[in-house]
């Protein structure tokens, strides 16, 4: 058994399904911080079978948990202040997301004005469907 | 100020309110003749385009009104690499109201989040086309005298035609409509059309044969299969002709449908058939022209 010390301020991601741990972390943009980062692949999980967590040191509120919750929004986020856990947030689907996709439709106004900032809306939160704000072609990116 | 991007932008409400002021319009004319004197509307139209950019203008002198703009991107400062953000900003300073048809989709949209007076999209790529669904909203409410409790058939183009995404698009808030979309394999509507008709529980079939739908249908809408919109040149030759509404078709309809069609026409209706009283698609060029009179009336705050 693999042991990974505490953390004393920063968060937890938990029960990320196994394998999506790096795609996260490039997505959240952890490899610019200046912070410690742990990644566990593969640990054992009663529920899941295998999971994956991140441990972060660094401020939650610097982070942007909106591709969390479309990556995935059952995981799990503990914030975690003295080494304690102080708060467990719940991930929501964003209702708008910007900057975080990019359209592909080459009709899009955003294939030809590159400085348009790409946004998406939830068309349909059951089929976690987000559309281009201003085409309404589907999200085709995958993380 | 309010803008006009898609047609659900108007509640069904305020579309009656417009369709009240267009049959007004078409009544007594003369009463709004002089009612934009003093204002200038500004045709901005990246993409070539004549019967919907004349009647914008029509609509506008109609009004009393003037005109400036451009008729393609090529004689606007698009060809010197100005953003449709920019270019919206000066025409603010010289326009009181703006029609922007633009190849890309989502440009009236973008046009419309920085721009200091009201913007109708007139057409953006094969996304929405509102001011030609107000046509035929119109067309049907005063030749059928409803918008709901119908069939309609709608025919050709329907992966592409941006007039058919905005017209199911409207026609899916009224009652009891059916819709029958009658295409090829190829052309079959967006996905996310058909998402939108499942989630709201609404009545609709796909079909292939039009002769076959045909005895069923209140309405037909036909659409051209247009090549502006395929990237294969192919596809296009192999598609252009696949349906063509004869008057041996015509037969088999029923002695009330109306055959509307957003114009140009290429193939798709035989000329046989202008002269079939069922045919409208020209008296729907007249209703275009008075629904842009209502819509500019109500955009500038005029009535």
């Amino acid at each position: 058994m693999l042991n990974v010390g505490k953390i004393e301020e920063g968060f937890v991601l938990d029960h990320i399904p196994a394998g999506k741990s790096m795609s996260i972390y490039y997505h959240l943009g952890l490899d610019k911080l200046d912070c410690t980062v742990a990644i566990i692949k593969n640990a054992r999980s009663e529920v899941m079978g295998k999971k994956d967590i991140i441990k972060v040191e660094c401020d939650i509120n610097t982070l942007n948990l909106d591709v969390l919750a479309v990556i995935d929004h059952t995981i799990t986020v503990n914030v975690i202040k003295d080494g304690e856990i102080v708060e467990k947030r719940v991930l929501e689907l964003p209702l708008e997301l910007k900057g975080i996709m990019k359209c592909r439709n080459p009709r899009c106004i955003t294939s030809i004005e590159q400085e348009l900032p790409h946004i998406f809306y939830l068309s349909d939160p059951g089929r976690e469907l987000y559309r281009c704000r201003y085409c309404d072609e589907k999200n085709s990116e995958r993380f | 100020m309010r803008h006009l991007m898609n047609p659900m932008d108007f509640s069904v409400e305020e579309l009656d309110k417009l369709f009240d002021l267009a049959a007004d319009i078409e009544k007594d004319p003369k009463k709004y003749a002089h009612m934009c004197e003093g204002k200038k509307l500004a045709t901005c139209f990246y993409e070539p385009s004549t019967r919907t950019r004349l009647s914008f203008e029509s609509a506008m002198i109609n009004l009393g009104g003037s005109v400036i703009g451009f008729s393609d991107a090529g004689s606007s400062s698009a060809a010197k690499g100005e953003s449709v953000s920019d270019t919206i900003r000066v025409i603010s300073c010289f326009a009181d109201i703006c029609a922007m048809r633009h190849p890309k989709e989502g440009a009236p949209m973008v046009a419309a989040s920085r721009s200091g007076i009201p913007v109708i999209n007139a057409g953006d790529g094969g996304h929405q086309h509102p001011t030609q669904t107000l046509t035929d909203l119109l067309t049907i409410r005063s030749l059928k005298g409803r918008l709901d409790n119908f069939t309609i058939g709608i025919c050709g183009d329907l992966k592409f035609g941006r007039t058919v995404h905005s017209l199911v698009n409207a026609l899916a808030r009224y009652d009891k409509v059916h819709f029958v979309f009658i295409s090829p394999e190829e052309l079959r509507i967006p996905s996310y059309l058909r998402e939108m008709l499942w989630d709201k529980a609404l009545s609709f079939e796909e079909v292939i044969r039009l002769e076959d739908v045909m005895p069923r249908l209140d309405l037909l809408y036909m659409t051209r299969v247009q090549r502006e919109r395929f990237f294969n040149e192919e596809d296009y030759v192999r598609l252009k002709d696949f349906y063509v509404l004869t008057k041996e078709k015509m037969e088999r309809a029923r002695e009330d449908m109306l055959v509307l069609h957003p114009l140009p026409r290429v193939n798709e209706i035989s000329v046989e058939v202008d002269d079939d009283p069922r045919a409208v698609y020209f008296k729907q060029v007249q209703y275009g022209v008075y629904v842009r009179m209502a819509l500019i009336l109500t955009l500038l705050e005029l009535v």
